[in-house]
């Protein structure tokens, strides 16, 4: 770990949560990622957008570590971690919290222990770990569920306790790997309301990876505040407005094609990007 | 032909890998001691019952098949040393091996099979934990504990099953068979027992976990792997077998009988 950048909070603040500079990748002869170069700021919502194998999902194994880039650099909090090994990767996922497609709970362990797993696993009091466990179900709002199974959830559930699981201990970056893949509207709304909350009342850095427009639009023209009686609550911009706070890459066959706010993309005359905002 | 060969090398530098990382696992804190004593009930007090039983047929066919013949030569009084002998020296560790990688291997790898398919074992890394510090070393460490107790079990009721089958059909007093039992076995034979089932769990561990970890392509890789765990590691138990008894031999310069 850099010892200059803990001592001095001012300059860790200015600095990108996430960046990827010129970063290649490939699988035998299949190119998946092209010199990709984005930067995800701090408080900032990255929703990254493409069709299925464009390599989004790619770029979230690479922030945590799980595949290593061919070429160039992947800076988190300032650290390049590219040549970092298990280990130091280990304490560079403490700040990373990871939400799977289909939630990826721990079959054999009950809701509670899915969520506190990483307390758990890091030798802490267990007083601790089950009011930290109860706070996290009550954010995703399944406190009923704490002792059931994975087995006995429905779809929409096992994500939220996968996003419990991934909130604990509060991580300062959050992947959303197409965390509403398969759900019905509603229940992928509520996801989508998790992740707007967590941008806007914790503060917390995210890659939201999707193909879905409407949790683009969600993402993008919504926002959460909390009232005089403490409940949270969703306010839509304006039309014509975009929240600074959220931006949205579009990858198609391992290139950046856009870089941008959600209405410049809506704006665009590239051909691919109207075929994939209409559907036809 | 090259790429067959290529694929057993790269197979077998994984597995070292694999290796190098378990023993490092247990090095290290935390060492998930929970998880082995949980491992070494599932895979010894579970696999107790098909195991001595097992033992127990399998020193009965011995005395079987053999008395008619030690009868020939009027050697009946040795019948009891020819079980233990083979039971305790091969069929035994052997044997047995060949029921936990059947019983235990499988169900190894196809629970970390469906771990990488649905996503469990990235889960697992990315919230900070190794998976082989927590899903490997636990379950070597159990298998190379509990198959030697094992294997005692299958020696035991083997002999057992021996004694009964030459009582009851062939009418040979216990006593000369216990005594026959006791004359056959070495301490060198009961050392081997003991060091060969070690071995033979950490390459039934080692192999299905490797399997399991490698699994690709969703629910029908999960099958093959189980299928391929199952295969490789009896493999490489009867493999290892030939030359770890030609090595005891050599070590403890026994000579047969």
């Amino acid at each position: 770990m850099n010892e200059d950048l803990v001592g001095s909070a001012p300059l860790s603040f200015s600095l990108p949560a996430i960046e990827f500079r010129d970063v290649e990748l490939a699988f035998d002869d299949q190119v998946v990622l092209d010199k990709v170069s984005f930067t995800v700021d701090r408080g900032q919502t990255k929703a990254v957008l493409g069709g299925s194998g464009s390599g989004k999902s790619t770029i979230i194994n690479l922030v945590l570590g799980l595949i290593k880039p061919d070429a160039g650099e992947i800076l988190i909090d300032g650290e390049n971690i590219v040549g970092f090994d298990d280990q130091e990767m280990m304490e560079v996922r403490r700040k990373i919290g990871m939400i799977f497609q289909e939630g990826a709970l721990f079959d054999s362990l009950s809701v509670y222990d899915n969520v506190g797993y990483r307390l758990n696993e890091e030798g802490i009091d267990e007083d601790e770990i089950e009011h930290e466990v109860k706070r996290m179900l009550r954010f995703v709002d399944l406190e009923d569920a704490i002792d059931k199974l994975p087995s006995e959830l429905s779809g929409g559930m096992r994500r939220r306790v996968g996003i419990a699981r991934a909130l604990i201990g509060g991580p300062s970056i959050v992947l959303f790997d197409e965390p509403t893949a398969g759900l019905d509207p509603p229940t992928a709304r509520t996801i989508c309301e998790l992740a707007i909350k967590l941008r806007d009342l914790e503060g917390v850095s995210s890659i939201f990876v999707t193909h879905e427009m409407t949790n683009l639009t969600y993402l993008a023209s919504e926002y959460a505040i909390v009232d005089r009686k403490g409940t949270v609550l969703f306010a839509e911009e304006g039309q014509d407005l975009c929240l600074l706070n959220t931006e949205v890459i579009m990858i198609r066959r391992g290139k950046i094609i856009f870089d941008g706010r959600i209405r410049d993309l809506q704006a665009s005359d590239d051909p691919y990007i109207r075929r994939f905002l209409r559907g036809k | 032909m090259l790429s067959l060969a290529g694929r057993i090398l790269t197979e077998l530098q994984e597995m070292t890998l694999l290796c190098w990382r378990c023993l490092k696992g247990l090095r290290k804190q935390p060492r998930y001691i929970d998880e082995m004593i949980f491992q070494m009930d599932k895979i010894g007090v579970g696999s107790m019952a098909i195991v001595t039983l097992t033992g127990f047929f399998t020193g009965g066919v011995l005395i079987l098949q053999a008395y008619p013949t030690v009868q020939y030569y009027g050697a009946q009084a040795s019948a009891g040393q020819g079980v233990a002998t083979t039971l305790i020296r091969e069929l035994g560790p052997v044997l047995t091996a060949l029921m936990v990688a059947g019983r235990v291997g499988s169900a190894i790898s196809a629970e970390l099979g469906s771990m990488v398919v649905s996503q469990q074992i990235d889960a697992m890394r990315a919230l900070g934990t190794s998976p082989v510090r927590k899903l490997v070393t636990p379950r070597v460490v159990a298998l190379m504990v509990t198959l030697p107790l094992l294997t005692i079990a299958a020696d035991i009721f083997g002999i057992f099953g021996g004694g009964v089958t030459a009582r009851q059909l062939y009418g040979l007093d216990t006593n000369v068979y216990i005594q026959s039992v006791r004359v056959g076995v070495s301490i060198e034979d009961l050392m081997g027992s003991i060091i060969k089932p070690a071995v033979f769990g950490f390459l039934i561990g080692l192999v299905s976990c490797h399997r399991g970890l490698s699994t690709k392509g969703g629910t029908v890789g999960v099958g093959l792997s189980t299928t391929n765990a199952v295969v490789t590691s009896s493999v490489c138990v009867i493999v290892a077998d030939f030359f770890l008894s030609k090595l005891l031999m050599g070590l403890f310069k026994s000579t047969l009988f």
